[in-house]
């Protein structure tokens, strides 16, 4: 038994193939077979295209694409905010381990708990109103969650709030790795902390914001049903204002028991997360290799 | 060498600059903790001190809240039911990742490259477009509502981030190793277990702490197949939860409180291995 037979390796890795094509190739290759039948119960006829055009003509579809676009516009927030907080991070002030384990606290916490508890924060008689009011903000004092104009806004604060944290921790641990010698040559030739930090730290993060951004993009397009499910009272509410792809994949396929619309709307989303995956391996490859370098 | 000049420096005067640092960090952090701070707080008030004192501190403590969620909610059951899905998962991904990967990174074998790009491509696969087949095969099947079913499914979402791990960290070990103990007649198994696998033990927990959070925290997979009451897990339960006392609000937080404290308490413990995990899983 010292030699390895030519099948031993197919044996330990049969395990893993078997489990993966069970979760991921089975129902990938099924999605696009339902996407063309109407399926009632376990299976139905082909019906071509119907699927598709079905939800492309149905205006809830596309509001449903339009909410996670607009989502997208967190982003940008969830950059700055992160880069901001991981360069003060950086300058390694007096308990900055202390902040860093606190500041990535909202990462921590389960969405749907966090939902809930800004749920709260934010009713229209709840504290942060109160807070508002009190501080002569009165036009601030939104209806967070129950007006249909502003639902989205509070959905999109709570990304922000949580998803920064990732944010930070990957920008600080980048910083951490440069070579210290340039900020040191800047300092020396009287660069101020500004100065410093726009033009020797910010271009060396370049590789790292790629993958946060790309990373991001992701969970917006395809990660963020747990946020809207609870916000949104389970049915992207009020009224159809905070609708998400995935919320209308789960409608369709529990609620209204549609599994064919359900998988077009699913292959749809399958294909534009394919276009995402080769962004995010270049940008993973180039921050590994930056970080080999 | 940086870090050292720092910290010889004397203790640095108060400038202006400072405050401002000092000031944004601060103000991230009330902004980071303000609703946990909240949650904490309201859950030790009274439900009528609520109406009049929503964000104060609590004039006197309240535990009856504590108490109702403990003894008459669901929420041990619910808990119940995450602790096996998530201990289930993580132990069937773990082994079959461990096998996977350790013939991955050490073995010569066709398809070996494509199976580890392949594999480490699904993670960037949304979940929720893998649902519908599921679902409908499960109903057939009858798992909708069984345990097994919904193991089955978690430890597929999570493998691939485990195969990658454990992939690129027995690529690490050194070859002499593996040398050494083949000419001493060890079989692949018997290597795997009594070399790799207690040489990994730190990858191993960053690992099994990393999935089973993404198990006890997931949301969609548990609404969809584990619809049955019995088998909620803890995440589905607070849906249902905050719905039944959408006005009972201390209460509400109670509930809350009760239900972040495992994690809260997990990160805390291996914060380190958390934070490791996380990177290693999104960056290299």
């Amino acid at each position: 038994m010292n030699q390895t037979s030519r099948f031993a390796p197919y044996l330990y890795v049969a395990p893993l193939v078997a489990l993966l094509l069970f979760v991921f190739g089975y129902p990938l290759v099924r999605i696009f077979e339902f996407s063309f039948k109407m399926v009632r119960g376990i299976d139905g006829p082909w019906i071509g295209l119907r699927n598709y055009e079905l939800v492309l003509n149905q205006p809830l579809f596309w509001e449903s694409v339009r909410h996670n676009l607009l989502l997208l516009l967190a982003v940008p927030f969830m950059v700055a905010w992160s880069l901001l907080i991981a360069v003060v991070l950086y300058e390694r002030l007096k308990g900055w381990k202390l902040y860093r384990v606190v500041l990535f606290l909202p990462y921590i916490l389960a969405i749907p708990i966090i939902a809930v508890i800004m749920k709260k924060l934010f009713q229209f008689n709840g504290p942060v109103n109160e807070v508002l009011r009190w501080i002569g903000l009165d036009f601030l004092a939104l209806d967070w969650i129950g007006s249909s104009d502003v639902a989205l806004w509070t959905v999109m604060l709570l990304i922000i709030w949580r998803e920064s944290a990732l944010g930070i921790i990957l920008f600080l641990a980048r910083m951490l790795s440069l070579d210290e010698s340039l900020m040191e040559a800047a300092k020396l030739e009287g660069a101020n902390w500004w100065q410093r930090v726009w033009h020797v730290i910010v271009p060396q993060m370049r590789v790292v914001m790629e993958f946060y951004i790309v990373t991001s993009v992701i969970t917006i397009l395809s990660a963020v049903f747990a946020y809207v499910y609870m916000i949104g009272g389970g049915r992207g509410g009020p009224g159809t204002s905070t609708m998400v792809v995935e919320l209308y994949i789960f409608n369709a396929l529990i609620r209204t028991s549609l599994p064919g619309i359900a998988a077009a709307v699913s292959v749809m989303l399958f294909l534009v997360s394919l276009l995402l995956i080769v962004p995010l391996f270049a940008a993973r490859r180039r921050a590994n290799e930056e970080e080999t370098a | 060498m940086g870090a050292m000049a720092r910290k010889k420096q004397p203790a640095m005067h108060v400038t202006p600059d400072r405050v401002l640092k000092h000031g944004i960090l601060v103000i991230a952090t009330l902004v980071a903790l303000a609703p946990s701070v909240f949650m904490i707080l309201t859950a030790l008030k009274s439900q009528e001190e609520y109406t009049f004192n929503k964000v104060g501190l609590p004039q006197s403590l309240v535990l009856d809240h504590f108490r109702g969620v403990l003894f008459e909610s669901d929420f041990i059951a619910w808990m119940g039911n995450s602790l096996i899905l998530a201990a289930g998962a993580v132990a069937l991904s773990t082994v079959v990742s461990c096998l996977g990967a350790y013939a991955i990174a050490r073995l010569q074998f066709r398809g070996r490259s494509l199976l580890f790009s392949i594999s480490t491509s699904l993670m960037a696969i949304p979940p929720v477009v893998m649902i519908v087949p599921l679902f409908v095969l499960y109903a057939q099947l009858s798992l909708i509502s069984t345990y097994e079913g919904a193991i089955l499914i978690y430890a597929g979402l999570i493998t691939p981030f485990s195969v990658y791990l454990l992939t690129s960290f027995f690529r690490t070990l050194p070859r002499e190793l593996f040398e050494a103990a083949r000419i001493d007649g060890a079989g692949d198994l018997l290597i795997l277990l009594k070399i790799v696998i207690p040489l990994s033990l730190p990858a191993l927990l960053t690992l099994v702490v990393v999935n089973a959070l993404y198990v006890w925290n997931d949301l969609l997979i548990a609404i969809i197949f584990l619809q049955d009451d019995a088998k909620r897990t803890l995440m589905a339960g607070i849906s249902v939860f905050q719905g039944r006392y959408n006005d009972q609000i201390p209460l509400t937080m109670a509930g809350m409180v009760f239900a972040s404290a495992p994690m809260i308490i997990l990160y805390l413990a291996f914060q380190k291995h958390y934070i490791q995990g996380l990177m290693a899983g999104s960056l290299k």
